[in-house]
């Protein structure tokens, strides 16, 4: 992975930086610049790439993000914002010139409203924490990222981030409405609204899935949701892809809306059944659907998915009775990523296809598999189209993490030429960056560019992620002149 | 001016001297909005339906009348609900964002917007998004073009995410006693399982709130929120929702200035009490559109918006340095020649 040259008179000035960084922050522990504290931050969840930063600062307050940033830009060092490090795509991946800001001290709840259906929080809090919050008054935090555990509500909207249960509640940027967001002069400002909207323009949709490049959000007001009254989830097998890949289209085109729609296909479904025994069918690909209401209402949405599903000859079609058989059910698809992990180094693709592709699309897959000699498990958001194909490696054969790499971009760029995209949630990164000539033009790229110049003319901000760097060398060049 | 392709168009924004007025079919123009109109009517047509996919793309000049029978015919709507105004076409509900009752469970015209080419004011064609339902690509121009009312780029085509129509419709009314308990008979339906997808309060008086579904759902949920709201008064249920086509249209049938405020629920009956005239209550008590003689001014309550569409144009409260900074700086670096003359 290649990045900039480090800026060696930043690093020439390090102890004067954190001199100045710690005078204007309350706690001096706050800066941390020993080896051994800087190496836990010097990765995020694509380990294969690491740098320890050249400090690691962690402020309280939106103030002192504030003062942060302006002494950095000043100092003319670049910034990493950093929620909990879960990005797969190196978004929060250091360089050792780089200043790390990390949010996690800010996690504060500062208002939940059930009248007015939100719940407003520093943007260093959990996003799993964030339902907890307001789970007893009955309401949730929809957009779920299996990472949600960890992952913060800062990196959430940083890249976007969507869940399972995204194809009913959508992702981060149809549940977020406000952000104090502080940019890289230091000033501070309030996005959004009651609504979402705010003065002119969408300047808060544009923050989202900004990937840390426009500001550091320190505060976020996110729509909260009552609880469903119930969900129930049913399992059905089928004899090959293609033929799951159809029965999706048929349920999404019948009218009915489940809040999941997952696929798994064989080595996917071994590799679980190994790790956690969820008692799966023995089958080609199958899916979890998931539907929610009163038991009448599930009820009478499965009964239409049941009649859908028969049409497609299942080999089984599994409904859920109990909390037990639910939580079995969806036992294997949750603990897919963790299953490859177990059986294999892997790379996750999040690639985004129309889903009248899918049976095109997995067959092109299983071409570019062959043809690479890696092996490819399946599993995804069958719903809407996002794909999670995941190429299994091993890091200690030489060559194979480029073999892997190279799998990867011919997936993607696969992806792109049937008019999907390079990834529908987990974002650009470093992962990606060159790749996105695949699908958009220099006047597309010019015009993403000029919006970092509205909000961060120095290019301080992650600079060297998200454009391909030569398409961004002009502008970081200006900031290290 | 009238370009019938996207490269017409880029060629004549070039060449333009002075400010172009980006006009779908001007049935959602504000009061300030300056220049020559730049009539988008020839770029027109749906480039690429899949229902299967939920998914439709067409170009900006496409009637909205015509995307609603193409869609009508498979079963299939725009979730946002738009309001049909005479003439309105798809590039100018995109540039508006305009949103009707359902944004309030289903989400705003932007929420449903997957992709957009358009012209910047230095005729460079760009497309950002997709038209897949998930994509973190790069920055997020899609929304960013939303409600841009022509002020950075005339949108020549968008694909939008469309959904199925419900099988039934339901409408529970009931007459509260007062604002309080109009507006508490929304939030107690927002906050319950109900899956409500319209909430509101007619010039009449009579709130309404609206369930869509399956059959035996529908029933269900209406039995649920009756009981839910009976403190607050005897709900009838009435089948369909001609009530909400009557709020969704009650901007455009208003008579002389009209405010358009969003605020919190919260805070949404003791503005209602202060109100001048007639108004209208929408998105669960988050959004009142109120007529008002042309002194009036609302007294806002923090964090609201108000902006006056109709009369002389006026925005509360004022945009902050930052946000102004910022606003100012995109539209000088997407229309650097000011040739956009949408209102900000
Ligand atoms: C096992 C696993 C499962 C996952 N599942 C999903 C999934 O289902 N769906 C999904 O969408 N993603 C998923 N992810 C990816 C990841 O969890 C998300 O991208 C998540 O939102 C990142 O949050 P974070 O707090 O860890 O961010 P980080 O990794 O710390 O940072 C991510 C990006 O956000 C920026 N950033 C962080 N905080 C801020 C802030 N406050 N202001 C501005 N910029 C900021 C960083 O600079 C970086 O560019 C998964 C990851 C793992 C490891």
């Amino acid at each position: 992975m290649q990045m900039p040259e480090p800026d060696t008179s930043v690093i020439a000035r390090r102890d004067a930086i954190a001199s100045r960084l710690r005078a204007a922050l309350a706690d001096r522990d706050a800066v941390l610049t020993g080896p051994a504290e800087t190496r836990a931050y010097e990765c995020d969840a694509l380990s294969a790439y690491r740098c320890p930063p050249l400090m690691v600062v962690l402020p309280s307050t939106t103030a002192e993000v504030s003062a942060v940033l302006k002494i950095c830009a000043e100092e003319g060092a670049p910034v990493v914002p950093r929620g909990a490090g879960t990005s797969l795509a190196g978004g929060s991946m250091p360089t050792s010139d780089a200043v790390l800001i990390g949010l996690a001290r800010m996690n504060a709840v500062l208002e939940i409203s059930s009248a007015d259906r939100l719940v407003r929080v520093q943007t260093g809090r959990t996003n799993l924490s964030v339902t907890q919050a307001v789970d007893g008054q009955g309401f949730f935090y929809a957009p779920d990222p299996s990472s949600q555990l960890a992952c913060a509500i800062g990196g959430n909207i940083a890249m976007n981030s969507g869940g399972a249960h995204c194809l009913k509640y959508g992702v981060t940027t149809n549940n977020l409405l406000g952000a104090t967001v502080v940019l890289m002069d230091g000033s501070v400002v309030e996005l959004g609204g009651p609504m979402g909207e705010g003065a002119g323009l969408d300047l808060l949709g544009l923050i989202c899935g900004s990937e840390g490049q426009l500001g550091i959000v320190t505060e976020a007001t996110l729509r909260i949701l009552p609880k469903p009254a119930g969900a129930r989830p049913v399992l059905i097998a089928f004899d090959s892809p293609v033929t799951a890949g159809a029965c999706v289209a048929a349920i999404i085109r019948s009218g009915i809306l489940p809040v999941a729609i997952e696929f798994m296909d064989r080595p996917c479904i071994a590799a679980t059944e190994d790790f956690c025994g969820a008692g799966y069918p023995d089958c080609e690909a199958l899916l979890i659907v998931e539907v929610e209401g009163t038991p009448a209402e599930i009820d009478e949405q499965l009964s239409l998915i049941r009649e859908i599903a028969e049409s497609f000859a299942p080999l089984e079609f599994r409904e859920s009775r109990s909390e037990e058989e639910s939580r079995r059910i969806w036992l294997g698809r949750k603990s897919a990523f963790g299953a490859m992990g177990v059986i294999s180094d892997y790379m996750c693709l999040d690639g985004t296809i129309p889903v009248s592709r899918l049976p095109d699309v997995l067959a092109g897959i299983g071409e570019l598999s062959a043809r690479a000699g890696l092996r490819v498990a399946n599993v995804f958001h069958a719903g809407d189209g996002n794909m999670h194909p995941l190429i299994l490696y091993d890091a200690n054969t030489p060559g194979d993490l480029e073999r892997c790499e190279a799998l990867g971009a011919d997936i993607l760029r696969l992806c792109v030429e049937v008019d999907g995209c390079l990834t529908g949630e987990h974002g650009v990164g470093v992962e990606k960056r060159e790749l996105m000539g695949a699908q958009y033009s220099d006047a597309d790229l010019e015009a993403q560019m000029a919006v970092k110049d509205v909000f961060d003319p120095g290019w301080h901000l992650n600079a060297a992620k998200v454009f391909p760097l030569d398409a961004s060398a002009r502008r970081r060049g200006r900031h290290a002149a | 001016m009238q370009p019938e392709t996207e490269a017409d168009l880029a060629a004549m924004i070039r060449a333009a001297k002075a400010p172009l007025r980006i006009t779908g079919g001007g049935t959602r123009a504000l009061p300030d909005e300056v220049g020559e109109p730049l009539h988008m009517a020839g770029l027109s047509g749906i480039a690429l339906y899949e229902p299967e996919a939920l998914t439709l793309v067409a170009r900006a000049g496409t009637p909205l009348a015509e995307i609603e029978a193409a869609l009508a015919s498979e079963g299939q709507m725009l979730a946002f609900e738009p309001d049909p105004r005479p003439g309105s076409t798809i590039g100018g509900v995109a540039a508006t964002n305009a949103s009707g009752p359902r944004r309030l469970s289903a989400g705003a015209c932007r929420d449903a917007m997957l992709g957009v080419r358009f012209v910047t004011g230095d005729g460079e064609i760009v497309k950002n998004g997709g038209r897949v339902m998930k994509n973190v690509t790069g920055y997020d121009l899609v929304k960013l073009m939303a409600g841009s009312r022509g002020q950075l780029g005339a949108i020549t085509e968008v694909a939008l995410k469309t959904a199925p129509i419900p099988p039934v419709r339901a409408t529970l009314r009931l007459r509260a006693r007062d604002d309080t308990s109009a507006i508490a008979v929304m939030v107690t339906a927002m906050s319950g399982p109900f899956d409500v997808t319209g909430a509101g309060r007619l010039p009449d008086g009579n709130v309404i709130l609206r369930l869509e579904g399956l059959p035996g759902s529908v029933e269900i949920r209406a039995g649920m929120l009756r009981d839910a709201v009976a403190k607050h008064g005897d709900a009838d249920i009435l089948e369909g929702d001609a009530d909400f086509a009557m709020l969704r249209d009650f901007a455009a049938g208003a008579t002389g200035p009209l405010w358009r405020m969003v605020l919190r629920p919260s805070d949404a009956a003791q503005m209602l009490a202060g109100l001048p005239g007639r108004h209208a209550v929408d998105w669960g008590g988050a959004l009142i559109w109120a007529e008002a003689p042309p002194d009036w001014m609302p007294d806002l309550p923090p964090g609201a918006r108000a902006t006056r569409l109709r009369g002389d144009a006026a925005s509360l409260p004022e945009t902050d340095p930052v946000t102004a900074r910022l606003n100012a700086g995109l539209k000088q670096k997407f229309d650097p020649r000011g040739i956009f003359g949408g209102a900000p």
